[in-house]
């Protein structure tokens, strides 16, 4: 069946909770929830949150067609065939969107000194503190604190990047989105060469 | 002088009716009051002396004076009368009228149309209607387009193409909908109709590019090959080679479905031999460069998919250097343009020529932000249908509404088809359309949150409503605003919208919903329900209500056994109905099943449920007078 194909995307979901909790959205969208449907066959549930909505949403007169089913209309799990949307578009733009998901943004990491270098995918991090964060645990080294006129201040090393242009700049100076789009490499410059990047505005 | 007898019953059904013979997917079809059929009482009086039908009348007597014109003079005038008469649903009044009407009208009818392929047999068919040039078919209901059938269900068009083979060797036209067509099935239609003229395949499966290759080769004829949402096997034939190396009579070639690579310069040699072609809908695996060749070749376009509308990796330097926009400027005639498949937005700027006279635009493989829109629809002023992603958020449904008053139908899918998420399209753009765009008939709109006010705002800016279809994609959402279900919302569509035959419903709805629709939507022909309703008496307010519903289609609500037999009075007149994942029990089931003796029943398991004994997976029902078919699968059974 060609709902097979679809990604799982609740396995693959990241989230705060622990397994099996219900998100609050979930619950204010139900007022009427004894209106329940049965949702038929539902895509198998990979980390068993479906049991749990099962045991927690008590008004169901499905309950002979649990086994397997969601009770409460769930928001996560799919459904065969809904939204309705004829396969041959589905398929076509989801090819478009994995696509766009798998290519991610792979730049080679390189750190004056070290030995050999990293790649990292620029798509994962939401913006520069997560990026940092993850630079100095692969690298085992720590940057300052960032200010716009003055760099990295205090720290032996320094986060630069190279963009489109082939320019070596400081990570940190333009927006997350431009930044991602630009930078076709990253270096962590030593404190003592990085002089000179900081302060020129 | 005319004898007001009923033919036999059961061939006067609306399986003939169609209204305009080149709109596939309206259904458009009326079936005549199920009393007719059931009253035999009529007023007698003989026909002319010598004539069959006079017979049983009661009255054998000489009337006074003889009548003036013999029996086969007056066939003759009837005959061709009736040629001109192309309405079916005139037609199949006129057959009514008495038994020499009815064969007049049998004998003349060219068009032939089965809006269910298993609602009458091809035999029963082809033996009543002798001079048919044309025929269309639709096969499966539409809740297969999204998996809700299993595969190999049925409507195969082999046997009906067997029957026409033998029946109709003049046969030009055959056009499919949601049938199963094989490759052996395609040649055999290529074998039988040596002046075959247009093959039009819908949502069809189960052939490939050799199936095509055989029409290609020998269809002389030629006119038509449109292929749209069909799927179709790569069996590693170029069909477009295929065709013979002769002028050709093409007029329209539409393939943008089909999923392999054809041969770009048979294609180009194919474009140039055939001077008459208007439409051409190209794949995906066609590139921009490739569509300048084709365009150049082919300026008096009226209709073109433009393929994926993108550089091909290889040669993208030079594509992109060339004059699109000129290629596009010399198109003076284009007035429908989709495609876009894989689009490179820098593209864009090529169509600019051509805008202000385009009356269709489909941009819904285009993932187009709307800045990237602007530029484009500011200039399309005579834009009546517009298909779009709502990529371009209720900002690019904004200037949508600002320029194109002309608008009449409107498809706004996602780009993101899943429930959960944000959505970039939503009231607002909803509203936005329903003031810009006051002529507006035709809206399908998926969205992710929605507003009662927006869907109250349409249905009084938009008096001329015929098809509404709003898909709030999360179940049961209810108006986002106000925490209230949408019931007033879709009340106001019905009240409002005096025009309105199709509705498709969503979000979260309770019986009161119906209740509106079965007040107020009594010219409603086609309805769809998903996931809404509170209990059976949702169903039976639509039943009750509904004097005109054709075709009803309902999944995942709570209606059950009362609900359906509370349409028994009802079911004769619609082409189906379909009801999964609801309550019916077996029992209820097999009530309409004897209750109904012309009615089909069938009973579909899916596999991938489990199977309690209680309640059917789904229920599919439709009238027929050919009874319980041939070629049921595993899966269905018929009560």
């Amino acid at each position: 069946m060609e709902f097979d194909r679809d990604l799982n995307l609740e396995a693959t979901e990241l989230r705060l909770g622990l397994p099996g909790t219900v998100t609050e959205q979930s619950e204010k969208q139900k007022p009427n929830s004894n209106a329940t449907k049965s949702n038929k066959r539902s895509l198998p549930d990979m980390n068993g949150e479906s049991e749990v909505r099962r045991e927690n949403s008590s008004a169901s007169s499905n309950d002979k067609k649990s086994h397997g089913q969601e009770t409460a209309p769930p928001i996560k799990t799919q459904v065969v065939g809904w939204p309705p949307i004829r396969s041959y578009r589905k398929n076509s733009l989801q090819a478009k969107k994995l696509e766009a998901e798998a290519a991610g943004l792979f730049v080679k990491v390189s750190m004056d000194g070290a030995p050999y270098l990293r790649k990292i995918d620029l798509k994962v991090y939401k913006g520069y503190p997560e990026l940092l964060e993850v630079l100095e645990e692969m690298f085992k080294f720590k940057v300052g604190e960032y200010s716009e006129r003055e760099g990295y201040n205090g720290s032996e090393h320094v986060p630069t990047y190279e963009d489109k242009d082939g320019d070596w700049m400081l990570v940190g100076d333009v927006p997350w989105e431009m930044f991602i789009n630009s930078c076709k490499r990253l270096r962590i410059m030593k404190e003592s060469e990085a002089r000179g990047l900081g302060c020129a505005v | 002088m005319i004898t007001n007898k009923k033919p036999r019953s059961s061939d006067t059904d609306s399986n003939y009716m169609r209204d305009d013979r080149t709109e596939m997917s309206e259904d458009d079809d009326r079936s005549p009051p199920s009393d007719s059929i059931a009253n035999g009482s009529c007023p007698t009086r003989t026909c002319t002396p010598g004539s069959g039908s006079g017979s049983g009348s009661g009255s054998s007597s000489i009337p006074e004076y003889s009548a003036p014109y013999p029996d086969r003079v007056l066939e003759n005038v009837l005959e061709n009368v009736l040629w001109f008469l192309t309405s079916r649903k005139d037609r199949n009044a006129a057959s009514l009228v008495c038994r020499s009407w009815y064969r007049v009208e049998a004998m003349t009818r060219s068009d032939l149309f089965i809006g269910n392929c298993y609602a009458v047999s091809p035999e029963r068919a082809t033996s009543r209607f002798t001079r048919v040039r044309s025929v269309t078919l639709k096969g499966k209901p539409r809740f297969a387009d999204f998996n809700l059938m299993p595969p190999n269900w049925g409507a195969h068009f082999a046997p009906w193409v067997s029957a026409t083979a033998k029946a109709y060797p003049w046969l030009e036209k055959i056009h499919l909908k949601r049938m199963s067509v094989t490759d052996d099935d395609l040649a055999l239609l290529a074998e039988s109709f040596s002046g075959f003229k247009e093959l039009v395949l819908v949502c069809c499966d189960g052939f490939g590019t050799s199936g095509l290759a055989a029409v290609a080769s020998k269809c002389r004829q030629l006119k038509v090959l449109d292929l749209i949402e069909s799927e179709v096997s790569d069996d590693e034939v170029d069909w477009i080679m295929c065709f013979p190396d002769t002028e050709t009579c093409l007029e329209s070639l539409i393939f943008d479905c089909v999923e392999c690579l054809v041969d770009f310069d048979a294609l180009e040699r194919l474009v140039v031999r055939s001077p008459s072609l208007k439409k051409l809908r190209l794949n995906r695996f066609v590139s921009i460069g490739q569509l300048y060749r084709l365009m150049v070749r082919a300026p008096q376009l009226t209709h073109l998919g433009t393929g994926s509308f993108s550089p091909s990796e290889d040669v993208a330097q030079g594509e992109l250097e060339l004059d699109y926009v000129s290629a596009f400027a010399a198109c003076k005639s284009l007035v429908c343009l989709s495609g876009f498949r894989e689009i490179v937005p820098d593209c864009l700027p090529a169509i600019y020529p051509i805008c202000a006279n385009l009356t269709s635009l489909n941009f819904s493989y285009a993932n187009i932000s709307a800045e990237q829109l602007k530029p484009i629809i500011s200039n399309c002023h005579k834009l009546q249908t517009f298909w779009v992603l709502d990529s371009i958020c209720d900002e690019g449904l904004q200037a949508v509404a600002t320029t194109c008053k002309e608008l009449r139908e409107l498809r706004v899918f996602p780009f993101d088809p899943r429930e959960d998420i944000e959505g970039p399209v939503s009231e607002v753009g909803l509203q936005a359309i329903s003031e810009g765009c006051r002529k507006l008939q035709s809206i399908l709109y998926f969205c992710q949150r929605m507003t009662n006010a927006a869907v109250i705002a349409m249905s009084k800016n938009c008096p001329d409503l015929v098809v509404f279809r709003l898909c709030i994609m999360g179940r049961q959402r209810p108006d986002h605003v106000t925490g209230e279900p949408m019931d007033e919302g879709f009340g106001a569509i019905v009240m409002n919208c005096k025009k309105l035959t199709r509705l498709a419903v969503s979000g979260l709805l309770t019986d009161t919903a119906f209740a509106y629709i079965g007040k107020y939507g009594k010219i409603v022909r086609t309805l769809s329900v998903a996931f809404a309703g509170d209990s059976d008496m949702g169903l039976k307010y639509v039943l009750e209500g509904c004097p005109r519903l054709q075709k009803l289609e309902i999944r995942d609500s709570p209606f059950g056994d009362t609900a359906l037999l509370s349409g028994l009075h009802h079911y004769y007149n619609m082409r189906f109905l379909w009801m999964s994942a609801c309550r019916l029990s077996h029992q209820g089931c097999q009530q309409i099943a004897q209750a109904l003796p012309h009615l089909v029943v069938e009973v579909i398991k899916h596999e991938d449920t489990v199977h309690t004994d209680d309640y059917a997976d789904t229920l599919y029902m439709y009238r027929s007078l050919a009874g319980r078919r041939h070629d049921v699968p595993k899966f269905v059974s018929i009560l």
